[in-house]
């Protein structure tokens, strides 16, 4: 019954659109509609070919680590064939194991046919070349199929997979390396020459990150490191003293980042790619303004500042008018920092100061103020959103030394991102499709 | 603390040494407490012969109490005070040992010194980082407002980067909640001393 109703569920609209070419395919449109606490049971068929049982086992992972998706899992010899439909056809089979699309995926000569089908409507719903680059389990080629799981996730639940992104971080609690991690915790690999490196920040094209190095006579300077040639640029309009905490405004020009000498620490914008005016933003009055965050229009920040004697979430224009405090409770003396504005404009993470010294996730929602715990284990800090606005990348010490984790803010679930241990400073990149 | 008082002995040893092949020819290194006389290859500055060895010996007490007073001096400026948590007011007790730096700062126009801010492990990386910036910022505007020019004084940061030990309780975090002191240009050579 539960099953009949959910293949009832399945819509499948096909919208003619008038487009040329190869954009044509495009305009099949699957949109499934479900309860959202039920999620879509979605059954991969076994891959040909050398690399089929990798694919297929990464399409997999990158379904269950979207949280949106029900990975059915079927008899690995039992249930592998291409479906076929009629009377006697398998889809009822399928049906029966809690799938409502099915992914047949073929290897080609440039990379992978795929088509998905419908199980209620016993036929192919879309189908797609993609290309996949690069060597067979190289960093390319992973994310390349990556990119094939999240178009697929779209294609089932309406909403892009986050699979083909990377987190940047801080490996090491001191004299810290640069790295960036593929979402599934492929590869980790370092980036740049710097050590002393904190607050890594993408740019939201995904091609710069842009950081802060604690050198040997302090805190800090400001460097966009570009990932394709690998050179790391300083920031000089920062000027001396301490600069720290880079954020990209959404338009990728402006940086707005803390600066301090002697009368506490404000943020201030400038340009990144051309030497540009410095324009301040907060007025502290002595006190500490750090941690920026855009939202996703780059019309607002949100930041750290302890002007009410501890540090709070505050919100203001990008141009600093309009302060007022996101977190704050009278004679609560618990402090509140490092928040990450929600790709989708609604939530703001931060971390939030226990009695006990921890430090555990929150979102607090920009419509209504209302607060939500993410989590209760361990010291939990340096939150950042994927751009799915759903899961938040932050480190841990819920096993031990720092780690990173992944949650998804929904259900709670949560995976080890990292192995190695000291590390921090996570930050989710934007998509990094081609 | 040992190692701490053992590097600032050393720094003075150094700092003498220095200020004598520097400025002071005319004045004999002053190794007091080095077994045999220092060895001074290229000063040119020997004492010309051993007679009058009770003058040497004076001129040897002299320079013994006159680095005794520089040591006692440069402890004091380079001595690390502490911070509440989370705070970047100076104590009662961080407020006696900037009043001992005042002096050595007034006597020796040319010293310079760079004060570098610390949190404790608790807290925000990135608001420590601002928070060491404070109370670096907050020692420094202790010293100018008695008088002592800003220029000679560098502030920085390391937030909670340079910690000096990690183990998760409140005897480390109040060690890590400091400023430190160094000196950075300049000699303390004038001190406060009674044979002057």
């Amino acid at each position: 019954m539960t099953r009949l109703f959910r293949a009832a569920l399945l819509v499948v609209a096909i919208t003619a659109i008038p487009i040329t070419g190869a954009a044509a395919q495009d305009t099949l449109r699957l949109v499934l509609r479900y309860d959202p606490n039920t999620k879509p049971g979605v059954l991969v068929l076994r891959i040909p070919g050398v690399n089929g049982d990798s694919l297929r086992a990464i399409l997999q992972r990158d379904f269950d680590n979207g949280d949106r998706i029900n990975v059915v899992a079927a008899d690995e010899t039992g249930f592998p064939d291409a479906p076929t439909a009629g009377k006697n056809g398998n889809y009822p089979l399928y049906a029966k194991l809690g799938a409502v699309a099915l992914v047949q995926a073929t290897p080609t000569a440039t990379g992978l046919h795929v088509a998905v089908h419908d199980v209620a409507q016993q036929k192919v719903a879309r189908v797609k070349d993609f290309i996949i680059d690069g060597a067979p389990n190289s960093r390319d080629w992973r994310m390349s199929v990556h990119n094939v799981s999240d178009e697929l996730e779209a294609w089932v639940t309406g909403a892009r997979g986050i699979a083909a992104t990377r987190v940047a971080y801080v490996q090491g609690l001191r004299n810290g390396r640069m790295y960036v991690i593929d979402s599934d915790g492929a590869f980790p690999t370092p980036v740049g020459d710097d050590s002393g490196v904190m607050s890594p920040s993408w740019h939201p094209k995904g091609t710069h990150l842009a950081y802060s190095v604690v050198g040997a006579r302090g805190c800090c300077q400001i460097y966009v490191l570009d990932l394709a040639s690998g050179d790391a640029r300083r920031i000089e309009a920062v000027g001396n003293g301490l600069n720290s905490t880079p954020v990209f405004a959404p338009d990728g020009v402006v940086l707005v980042y803390t600066h301090g000498e002697e009368a506490g620490t404000d943020l201030f914008a400038t340009t990144v790619f051309e030497r540009g005016p410095v324009r301040r933003i907060t007025v502290g009055r002595g006190s500490d303004n750090t941690s920026p965050t855009f939202s996703p229009d780059g019309r607002r920040l949100a930041f750290t500042s302890g002007r009410l004697g501890h540090p709070e979430i505050y919100i203001s224009d990008a141009d600093g008018t309009n302060p007022q405090t996101l977190t704050y409770s009278v004679g609560d003396q618990n402090y509140r920092s490092n928040p990450d504005w929600s790709p989708d404009g609604r939530l703001v993470a931060y971390q939030s100061q226990q009695t006990d010294g921890s430090f555990q996730l929150n979102t607090i929602s920009l419509r209504d103020h209302s607060v939500k715990q993410l989590t209760n284990d361990g010291s939990n800090e340096d939150a950042s959103w994927a751009p799915d606005s759903r899961h938040i990348i932050f480190s841990s010490t819920r096993t031990g030394s720092k780690q990173l984790f992944v949650i998804d803010s929904e259900s709670g679930r949560w995976r080890q991102l990292t192995r190695n241990g000291g590390v921090r400073l996570p930050a989710w990149s934007p998509p990094l499709t081609r | 603390m040992h190692r701490a008082s053992r590097a600032v002995s050393l720094s003075v040893v150094a700092l003498v040494a220095l200020g004598a092949c520097k400025k002071k020819p005319e004045v004999a290194p002053a190794p007091t407490e080095q077994p045999a006389p220092a060895p001074q290859p290229a000063s040119p500055t020997p004492t010309p012969a051993q007679p009058e060895c009770d003058a040497a010996c004076v001129e040897a007490r002299n320079n013994a109490a006159k680095a005794e007073a520089i040591r006692a001096a440069t402890a004091a400026l380079t001595a690390t005070i502490y911070f509440d948590y989370d705070r970047s007011d100076i104590t009662d007790d961080s407020r006696a040992k900037l009043d001992a730096k005042v002096p050595v700062l007034t006597q020796n126009t040319a010293v310079r010194i760079r004060i570098a801010g610390h949190t404790d492990s608790r807290g925000s990386d990135e608001y420590n980082l601002a928070l060491g910036q404070r109370r670096a910022a907050a020692a420094k505007r202790y010293l100018t407002d008695r008088g002592i020019d800003g220029s000679r004084i560098e502030i920085v940061s390391f937030g909670e980067e340079r910690p000096t030990c990690t183990d998760e309780s409140e005897g480390c975090w109040s060690r890590n909640r400091r400023d430190e002191f160094e000196v950075t240009g300049g000699q303390i050579t004038a001190v406060q001393t009674s044979s002057r």
